[in-house]
């Protein structure tokens, strides 16, 4: 479990994070959903140690992040930011090797080398793993970031916008991804989306985030509603149901 | 439960060659370096090796140990600064220490300065360097990365402060003891000052011991910072030691043969280009070993050729800027 204690981040005077406090729970995604500016991204970052707080504490299996040194916490929880931009000329293979440096610290063994290969299975970039990064599209790219992550193979895995740059198709897939390395591999998955009707229908759990507070928290049925929706992003969305699944109309 | 008891096994995975062929390419330099030290010191020698073994042996250690202090600085700071047209010299590392020894003639009187033992002088001046570098470098490097714009632009004002602050105090200085700051600092390849060869080895060796003992988070740092974070480096804590370190090899270099700005730059990014590899533990002796393969044929050139007529900086230096040129051209920084 993520218990984040009455966390606040401000930059100069600007509040970005307001005294948060949340329990997110072992197993399964959660989503962080909210409008621009909501500190979404910067909530993520704290929990991950990213990024120093000002105030307040946060626990992850009873660790407190800015205490515990930095390869105990990197074999607990793993980040993957939205951009990421390596200087470097790398192939995926090394790159989700990479993975595994909280383990090998550099000297990968067999083992290691297992565990990039499944990853690499797992996102489906088994025929890639020897092109270059730079050589990707941006949504093979994101995969590779993706692989890398799940090669660190640890309980807490915090994503921040895991679909940019990903088209409908891959949209969907790297959320199928996600479902299933919470489902069967026991993981806690942490995301931060943008869009809610992938939040509705992948998520157990949505946190919305607003002004740096936490607006509303819930399963997904108590959080994609008309009036909810209404108190989160300020402008009308009506919500329907199709096949079971809540789905907001937002465009008109 | 982890990721191995849901994937089925799958074949080993086609990995590309990428292992030998650096190896391949170090071993290919390691015989020309060699090459160009036997050359240079057999060329010319009519016989007296009693005089040239030692004469050219200590040339030849004084510029190893500049092109693997250049080198390994160059690499380190472009790893730490994430982006490959920033060097020490650039970011104005040498000037500071400029500053520091002109500094220190300027309040403790060239007098006092010369007659206090010149290895204590140096160390002196190193742990000066160590501190101001310390403290300036990590503020930029050690939080979140900044716009490469704004890095080239603090790297050149710092240049121009710490060199003016020195020009002033030297002109503020009794014209005797200026002349001996003077001779202190127009070290070249040619009149290094041997009395420093061996303090500069033995911190640039008690300097690879630390680089040694946290290697292996080289490439990990060249990831960026946040994915460092992410791997469990701390961050703060390594960027700092590795700063240290290219402050006491700058400090070395440029006590010994002067600030050479563009030569750092020259041989790290063709070290990236050759060795073909983006792996530390290639790119750092293949850095090294192409800066003293520079540093010997070019020395031979300047000694045979031009007979001493020009200076080895200025060759290297003309190169050098011409590749920074391209480089901030072609944007490889980004």
């Amino acid at each position: 479990m993520i218990e984040i204690k009455d966390v606040s981040k401000s930059y100069d005077k600007t509040v970005v994070v307001d005294g948060v406090s949340l329990k997110i729970p072992a197993g399964g995604i959660t989503s962080i959903i909210g409008p621009n500016g909501a500190g979404k991204s910067t909530l993520l970052a704290l929990i991950s140690r990213l990024l120093p707080m000002n105030s307040g504490q946060v626990l992850v299996d009873g660790l407190n992040v800015t205490t515990t040194p930095g390869d105990a916490l990197a074999r607990k929880l793993s980040i993957l930011r939205q951009d990421n931009h390596i200087g470097s000329r790398l192939t995926v293979h090394d790159l989700v090797t990479f993975g595994r440096y909280p383990y090998s610290k550099g000297r990968p063994t067999i083992e290691d080398l297992k565990h990039v290969r499944m990853a690499l299975q797992y996102l489906n970039l088994e025929s890639m793993s020897g092109r270059f990064l730079d050589e990707l599209s941006g949504g093979q790219r994101q995969r590779a970031f993706v692989a890398m992550v799940l090669c660190q193979d640890t309980d807490y895995v915090l994503l921040d916008e895991p679909l940019n740059n990903l088209d409908m198709k891959h949209a969907a897939a790297m959320m199928k991804l996600l479902r299933r390395t919470a489902d069967e591999l026991g993981k806690t998955v942490v995301l931060v989306l943008h869009d809610v009707n992938f939040a509705s229908c992948y998520s157990d759990y949505i946190v919305a985030m607003k002004d740096g507070k936490i607006a509303y928290r819930g399963n997904p049925s108590e959080i994609i509603r008309p009036d909810i929706m209404r108190g989160i992003y300020d402008m009308d969305i009506a919500v329907q149901d199709v096949d079971g699944k809540r789905i907001a109309i937002y465009y008109a | 439960m982890s990721l191995e008891t849901v994937a089925p096994k799958i074949a080993a995975p086609t990995r590309p060659l990428t292992f030998s062929r650096p190896a391949k390419r170090l071993f290919l330099l390691g015989l020309l370096v060699a090459g160009a030290i036997i050359i240079f010191m057999t060329i010319d020698s009519r016989g007296n090796w009693d005089f040239v073994i030692p004469f050219r042996g200590t040339k030849i250690l004084a510029l190893a140990l500049v092109s693997y202090a250049i080198a390994v600085s160059t690499v380190l700071f472009q790893t730490v600064a994430g982006n490959r047209i920033l060097s020490p010299s650039i970011m104005g590392f040498d000037a500071l220490y400029v500053l520091i020894q002109t500094t220190l003639v300027f309040v403790l009187g060239a007098q006092a300065t010369v007659t206090l033992n010149l290895q204590a002088r140096f160390v002196l001046e190193v742990t000066c360097m160590v501190l101001f570098a310390g403290i300036l470098y990590r503020w930029l490097f050690g939080g979140t990365r900044r716009s490469l714009h704004l890095l080239i632009l603090v790297g050149i004002i710092f240049g121009v402060l710490f060199r003016s602050f020195a020009n002033m105090m030297m002109r503020l200085i009794d014209p005797n003891e200026f002349v001996i700051l003077q001779d202190m600092l127009f070290a070249s390849f040619n009149s290094f000052d041997r009395n420093l060869l061996w303090v500069s080895a033995a911190l640039i060796f008690g300097g690879s011991i630390v680089l040694w003992r946290i290697g292996h988070t080289f490439d990990i740092l060249a990831l960026g910072r946040e994915t460092a974070v992410n791997l469990g480096i701390n961050f703060q804590r390594t960027v700092t030691i590795i700063l240290v370190v290219i402050a006491i090899f700058v400090s070395v270099s440029t006590a010994l043969v002067g600030p050479v700005t563009f030569f750092g730059l020259l041989v790290a990014n063709l070290a990236y280009q050759l060795a073909g590899t983006y792996k530390h533990r290639w790119i750092l002796p293949f850095a090294a070993g192409l800066a003293l393969l520079f540093l010997v044929s070019g020395q031979m050139v300047v000694e045979r050729l031009f007979s001493f007529n020009t200076s080895l900086s200025i060759v290297v230096e003309f190169l050098g800027g011409i590749v920074f040129i391209i480089l901030l051209i072609r944007g490889a920084g980004r």
